[in-house]
């Protein structure tokens, strides 16, 4: 039960990018088109996921025994770092055209602010291990969610008839909006 | 030792972020190795599709040339010995439209063709065995030069440069080693999407 209400609280509820407000650059940047928004959502997923279970292991094996919380932003920086690096060559082993089609993005995981919330959160909320995995699971989960119900709707509006003012981004960010404001509708399921 | 890290909070801070770094340090290396990329997997690919006449119609100076071109971001359209049918694969393989050929490259040829040197008229000049990207021609400076019919790739570049105009391109006559069965006839539902290949067989 207790899984449940964490995965019913990261993926809709608490949602990172609608709800927190984390990891808005991917959500914009990556959501143009719906194949590359599949493809940033998976790596984002085993990046998220992966990097969860690290920084559980980091903070409550390594910092908390030696009295090294207050370091926890900086290790945590250094443990996403390389695994999205890990990430960047399993991918580009795996998939050539995956990794041509992320591009840039791929490393921008890095800066991805919803990994590194996500882990904070975790380990503020003194999650289990597999709390904190599944947390991580969920975030990723929730980001996904959200990124490709986004894409596909930009790739509908690349078509629609927009006055000309709203063009291009500026309907992108007003879309975004609406889907925050439709997400709100969750609060206080959990 | 212990102790020393427990009532120092910056050597433990040193100690552990080091250690940690060298930690991740150590894996990524291992990585690296393990999932090591030869070159750039999709060239590969491209290259194996081009069809390695090294003729250098599209502007580059061979097949492996034009491959890394594409992957960069060319058109794929500029490939006269491979044809349509190199075009759709390559458009295949990007997941792109397949445009027609570009014909300011030259001119896809229906029947494969080796170069010929009339050998009476060749006064020895050599330049034809420059141009050759394949080393198909033998000779030497003022002795007669011959193609190597089994190495011509058909690419027409001997052609230009010959002073005396001696060399034609001669179509090959299919022989016991060139024949092959022809290619199976699409199933019954798919004749819509005939690929270019199976068309440009039956009209042969």
């Amino acid at each position: 039960m207790d899984f449940f209400v964490i995965l019913l609280s990261t993926v809709l509820v608490n949602n990172f990018v609608l709800a927190q407000f984390l990891g808005l650059c991917p959500f914009m940047g990556v959501s143009n088109k719906l194949e590359t928004a599949i493809g940033m959502s998976a790596a984002t997923t085993f990046v998220l996921t992966l990097a969860s279970i690290c920084t559980y292991m980091v903070h409550n094996w390594i910092l908390t025994p030696l009295g090294l919380s207050f370091l926890r932003t900086v290790a945590f920086i250094l443990v996403i770092a390389a695994v999205v690096q890990f990430a960047k060559m399993f991918i580009e082993k795996t998939s050539p055209l995956l990794y041509r089609v992320l591009g840039v993005f791929l490393p921008l995981i890095t800066v991805n602010c919803a990994v590194l919330g996500a882990a904070l959160q975790s380990t503020n909320k003194a999650h289990t291990f597999s709390q904190s995995a599944l947390y991580g699971f969920g975030a990723a989960v929730g980001f996904s969610l959200v990124l490709i119900l986004f894409s596909a709707m930009r790739e509908r509006l690349a078509a629609a008839d927009v006055p000309t003012p709203f063009k291009g981004a500026a309907v992108g960010m007003i879309t975004a909006g609406l889907m925050s404001l439709a997400f709100m509708g969750f609060a206080g399921l959990v | 030792m212990i102790d020393l890290l427990l009532n120092y909070p910056i050597v433990s801070a040193l100690v552990a972020l080091s250690g940690m770094s060298l930690f991740f340090g150590a894996v990524l290396g291992f990585a690296a190795v393990k999932f090591k990329v030869e070159g750039d997997p999709l060239v590969e690919r491209i290259d194996k599709l081009l069809p390695q006449t090294q003729c250098g119609q599209c502007g580059y100076p061979g097949c492996r040339p034009y491959a890394e071109a594409i992957a960069a971001g060319d058109t794929i359209n500029k490939c006269p010995p491979g044809g349509q049918s190199t075009i759709n694969h390559l458009a295949d393989l990007l997941g792109v439209a397949a445009p027609s050929l570009d014909a300011e490259h030259g001119e896809a040829s229906t029947v494969k063709k080796v170069a010929f040197i009339r050998e009476d008229e060749c006064i020895g000049c050599t330049k034809c065995i420059q141009a050759c990207p394949v080393d198909a021609i033998v000779g030497a400076a003022k002795q007669m030069h011959t193609v190597v019919a089994d190495e011509c790739t058909g690419c027409d570049l001997c052609v230009e440069p010959c002073p005396v105009d001696c060399i034609d391109m001669i179509p090959v006559a299919t022989g016991l080693k060139e024949w092959g069965w022809q290619m199976p006839k699409p199933a019954l539902g798919n004749t819509i999407i005939a690929s270019d290949r199976d068309t440009r067989e039956q009209a042969a």
